[in-house]
């Protein structure tokens, strides 16, 4: 019945649109406005353009301003400061020019908008004005662009000796991660070696690998370097941790990384944000399947000490599932025992 | 069907030397007809725009109302919404990549492109037709089939491609990571096959007749606006559009024959797979090499249109004519060497994100040029508000607000946190999304009167205007804070991560404000198919405008002019000049017919015009005598 009711309604307002159309196009033939160059709905439109800019002016102002502490994330990373202050000082720059450019871009409409008694002046070309607006944004795209080369030239640079190192892995759907236990060196791995219980593929062979483990969060030091060493198992994946302004793809066959320094633990973030349940968290950006949303995984971040405790305590791949040592070679069989009796 | 010849001959084809014979099927079907063909991918583009428009109001349910029952959805969707009257996660895929391949190609592409290079070109440069009529036949029916084919993978049982339109290897290579990249790849890269094909049979024909087939005076340097933006995106594509097509064929050898140029170290489904040695960053190469060209294959037309527009509705020469083509050319030659900052954060070498960021960036400065180019046009105009300068005006808005978000995107440090981010969806959708649709809707409403010989209703226009312009806003511009807040793209829902769980508001809002402003877009479609049959008739220069187009009949038939086709003298800018007594002197005005308000190095040109009509009169008498 409802459905019926709201037919009827729908009709009767398309029949009352279309009545109101044909009569304006009918009053407009008899009124012979039709004929005129510009009629009254061109002063409506220059006055729009007034009040589109001062309506949308305000309203983006408003929102900025109230939402701020929403939207501006807070940071926690060394080189994050520097990315976050290049991207207000190109706010700043790129808002003022879009500023001007909209103020004149809708004022002008209304100021010059259609009059018989006037005539638009011809005027074809100046080239100093060229210039001037072809070298300026140049001298001043160059400011940007040289301030982001050398940060992004830091960034990228190799990362320092005493990096911590972590592995994490992309996979349909969720991450997985491996530190290189005692030795700080990861082992090898080897895609082929991937099984129910070696998830990583880690190649037992290696010398390197046998004190390496695994860890449900991703925990890193404050302050110290911290080096991301990503791969993919599957297809693409992008590790993205938005409080540290990291992000870089998990490509499969190609490994990536990306070092940065975390500069507040999570608990010192918690208290920052009010918000006890803080957590840095990672997510995927790259477009990988049907849990594509939902590849989360913690960072937690601790103080040195801490964190040196933590990483004493962890137990290796090996220690937790002994049947992995199978295929470790003679020499590094000891070291592979002296682990597991060491538990 | 072709009983109906009789009723359908056109009596302005009398005036040709070779007489046309015009049935249903060769007027309306397979012609040969530039305008005709215009109009085929003219319509074809609307219905596809519409089937994209859709598509996003799909997603935009999901993303604005997340706890929705879906359910009467199902007639359509059948078993995408599952029992609980959620929208399946990988449909969800489907939907934002079928959207964008469907936008970028066949509507921006294909709809643009093909429409306005193909009617304007002939009309505009002067000459009876395209340099292949037949080509351009097969252009515009390799388009309907690719056209076909991407839509029959829209109701595959597994549903469409759904890596996203820029199908990365080894999703899109791999059925096991996601069902889409089965049956719908394949038919998806079939589609981009036939579609390629026939964008560069367009191409090399808008190249030809735009060398070849000026008419006589028309110089390159009196070449309209328009003419010069769809000659240089027809460059563009013929150069690019072929590396599109190596990267699709190789991932058709990777799919379907074993090979490993993309694909490298993969253990998915429970095995590993034999593939080693590809690299999945190659495919990113050769799909961006054309990628990003093509950002500039769906701009510059809308650019194109949008000077022709301003200008004649200002009633002032657009200004800076040759900065505005150097800006053309530069853009064209920039594009091509910028496609790597799609890429700064893909494990590519960083040193080679520093030289992408410096070239990116020395593209902003022609865009840049374009915009101040414009506003100056505007200033002291005299401007006349038809639904296509609202709609001219608007792309410029878009233009600056877009590209200004360009320049974050471009310093590959700040895109570190931006890349795949809402931020980058609000970028892309103002300045090349938004901005080539107001394109492609301001030509439509300008070069309505040539293609129909009737007006659209322009106060219609100016709701449509009003609604989509204030409605595109009110969906990109949000999507900034969104992005900044970094809310990654391609995401079902933002609820499973501590800090995107908010703006569910803001989300909403956005969705609503897509769903008006889609509705408004059959404010437009009413308007169009009305305006075609029932809209006051036009007169032949309705806008007063100096270009070519506007000397033809109401309604040209094939061949465009009745008689000789008309020189050109001038170039297509001289509105309000000084002395002249209207504002506008087409461009077939010899500048000897104009004394009062020729410039002075003008009246040293009429010497030589002059001379050159006087040779000109004795080579016809010389004809006339020897018949």
């Amino acid at each position: 019945m409802y459905g019926f009711l709201i037919g009827v309604g729908v009709l009767l307002i398309f029949s009352i649109i279309w009545m109101v159309y044909r009569i304006q196009t009918l009053v407009s033939v008899v009124k012979g406005s039709d004929k005129k160059i510009a009629s009254g709905s061109n002063k409506v439109n220059a006055i729009l353009f007034i009040v589109f800019l001062l309506g949308g002016g305000i309203l983006m102002f408003w929102y900025s301003i109230k939402e701020f502490d929403n939207y501006q994330l807070p940071v926690a990373s060394e080189h994050g400061v520097i990315t976050d202050s290049l991207f207000w000082w190109s706010m700043g720059v790129t808002g003022i020019v879009f500023l001007i450019t909209h103020i004149l871009l809708f004022i002008f409409p209304y100021k010059y908008q259609y009059s018989e008694k006037r005539k638009a002046s011809f005027y074809p070309d100046n080239n100093k004005l060229e210039i001037i607006w072809t070298v300026v944004p140049a001298i001043v795209l160059a400011g940007l662009v040289i301030s982001g080369w050398v940060a992004w030239s830091d960034i990228t640079a190799p990362a320092p000796e005493n990096a911590h190192t972590v592995e994490i892995m992309g996979y349909q759907f969720a991450w997985e991660v491996r530190y290189p236990g005692k030795d700080q060196v990861l082992g090898d791995y080897d895609y082929r070696l991937i099984s129910a219980t070696n998830s990583h593929g880690v190649d037992f062979s290696d010398k390197n690998s046998v004190d390496d483990f695994p860890s449900p969060v991703v925990v890193i030091p404050k302050g110290e370097p911290v080096l991301f060493k990503i791969r993919a198992r599957d297809v693409l994946h992008s590790v993205f941790a938005p409080h540290m302004r990291l992000k870089m793809d998990a490509v499969p066959g190609m490994p990536t990384r990306f070092w940065f320094v975390p500069t507040k633990t999570t608990a010192e973030m918690r208290e920052e944000t009010g918000n006890p349940d803080f957590n840095y968290e990672i997510a995927c950006t790259e477009i990988c399947g049907r849990g594509h949303f939902s590849m989360r995984k913690v960072i937690e971040v601790v103080e040195p000490e801490a964190y040196q405790k933590w990483y004493a305590e962890q137990r290796s791949f090996i220690q937790m599932n002994p049947a992995l040592a199978t295929g470790v070679p003679a020499d590094a069989k000891e070291v592979a025992e002296v682990q597991l009796t060491e538990k | 069907m072709s009983t109906a010849s009789v009723a359908n001959h056109d009596a302005a084809h009398d005036h040709h030397d070779h007489e046309h014979h015009d049935n249903f099927v060769t007027k309306y079907i397979f012609s040969q007809d530039h305008k005709m063909i215009a109009k085929q991918y003219l319509v074809t583009g609307m219905f596809w725009a519409l089937i994209g428009g859709l598509l996003s109001i799909l997603f935009r349910l999901q993303l604005g109302f997340p706890d929705m029952d879906m359910s009467f959805l199902r007639p359509i969707l059948g078993g995408w919404i599952d029992e609980a009257g959620k929208l399946d996660p990988t449909f969800y895929l489907a939907l934002v990549t079928m959207h964008g391949t469907i936008m970028v190609f066949f509507v921006l592409t294909a709809g643009l492109s093909g429409t306005f290079s193909n009617f304007l070109i002939p009309l505009q440069i002067g000459a009876r037709d395209m340099a292949s009529g037949f080509m351009n036949m097969i252009s515009y029916w390799l388009f309907f089939i690719s056209g076909v084919i991407m839509f029959i993978s829209l109701f595959l049982k597994t549903g469409p491609a759904a890596g996203g339109w820029v199908v990365y290897p080894p999703l899109s290579a791999l059925e096991q990571a996601i069902p889409g990249s089965g049956l719908g790849m394949t038919l998806w890269l079939v589609a981009m096959t036939f579609f390629i094909a026939s964008s560069l049979m367009g191409g090399i024909n808008y190249i030809t007749t735009v060398i070849n087939l000026r008419t006589k005076g028309m110089s390159f340097s009196k070449l309209p606006l328009t003419i010069w933006a769809f000659f240089l995106t027809a460059v563009i594509g013929l150069l690019s559009f072929p590396v599109l097509f190596a990267a699709a064929l190789l991932l058709v050898f990777d799919r379907s024959f074993g090979t490993s140029f993309y694909l490298s170290d993969i253990y998915i489904g429970g095995e590993a797979l034999p593939n080693t040695g590809g690299s999945p960053v190659l495919y990113q190469h050769l799909f961006w090499f054309l990628g990003h060209p093509e950002v500039y294959i769906v701009l510059l037309p809308a650019l194109g249109i949008t000077s022709e527009v301003i200008a004649t509705n200002s009633r002032k020469p657009i200004f800076g004519y040759k900065a505005m083509i150097i800006s053309l050319l530069g853009i064209t030659v920039l594009s091509f060497v910028v496609w790597a900052h799609h890429m700064f954060v893909s494990g590519m070498n960083p040193f080679l994100g520093s030289i992408f960021m410096f070239l990116t960036l020395i593209i902003a400065v022609p865009s840049a040029v374009k915009v101040f180019n414009y506003l100056t046009t505007l200033w002291r105009g005299n401007l006349i508000f038809t639904p296509a300068m609202l709609f001219s005006i608007g792309l410029v808005s878009f233009f600056i607000s877009g590209g200004l978000t360009g320049i974050f995107l471009g310093n590959s440090a700040i895109d570190i946190q931006l890349h795949d981010t809402y931020f980058v969806v609000a970028h892309f959708h103002l300045v090349m999304g938004s901005a080539s649709f107001f394109g492609m809707i301001a030509g439509v409403y300008h070069w309505f009167p040539k293609m129909f010989g009737r007006m659209m209703d322009a106060k219609l226009g100016y709701v449509h205007f009003w609604i989509t312009f204030v409605g595109v806003y009110m969906v990109f511009f949000p999507m900034h804070y969104i992005g900044i807040a970094g809310f990654p793209r391609r995401y079902y829902s933002w609820t499973n991560f501590e800090f995107a769980n908010m703006y569910t508001d803001l989300n909403m809002f956005v969705s609503v404000a897509a769903i008006i402003t889609f509705g408004a877009q059959f404010i437009f479609l009413f308007n169009f198919f009305y305006s075609m049959y029932r809209g006051r008739k036009a007169s032949e220069n309705p806008w007063r405008s100096n270009t070519l187009e506007w000397t033809t009949p109401i309604e040209p038939g094939h061949g465009n002019w009745p008689g000789e086709i008309p020189a050109v003298y001038r170039w297509p800018y001289d509105y309000s000049k000084p002395g002249a007594e209207e504002d506008f002197i087409p461009q077939t005005v010899p500048l000897s017919a104009t004394p009062e308000s020729n410039l002075p190095h003008e009246q040293e040109l009429v010497k030589v015009e002059l001379e050159i009509m006087k040779e000109e009169e004795e080579v016809l008498v010389s004809n006339e005598t020897s018949h």
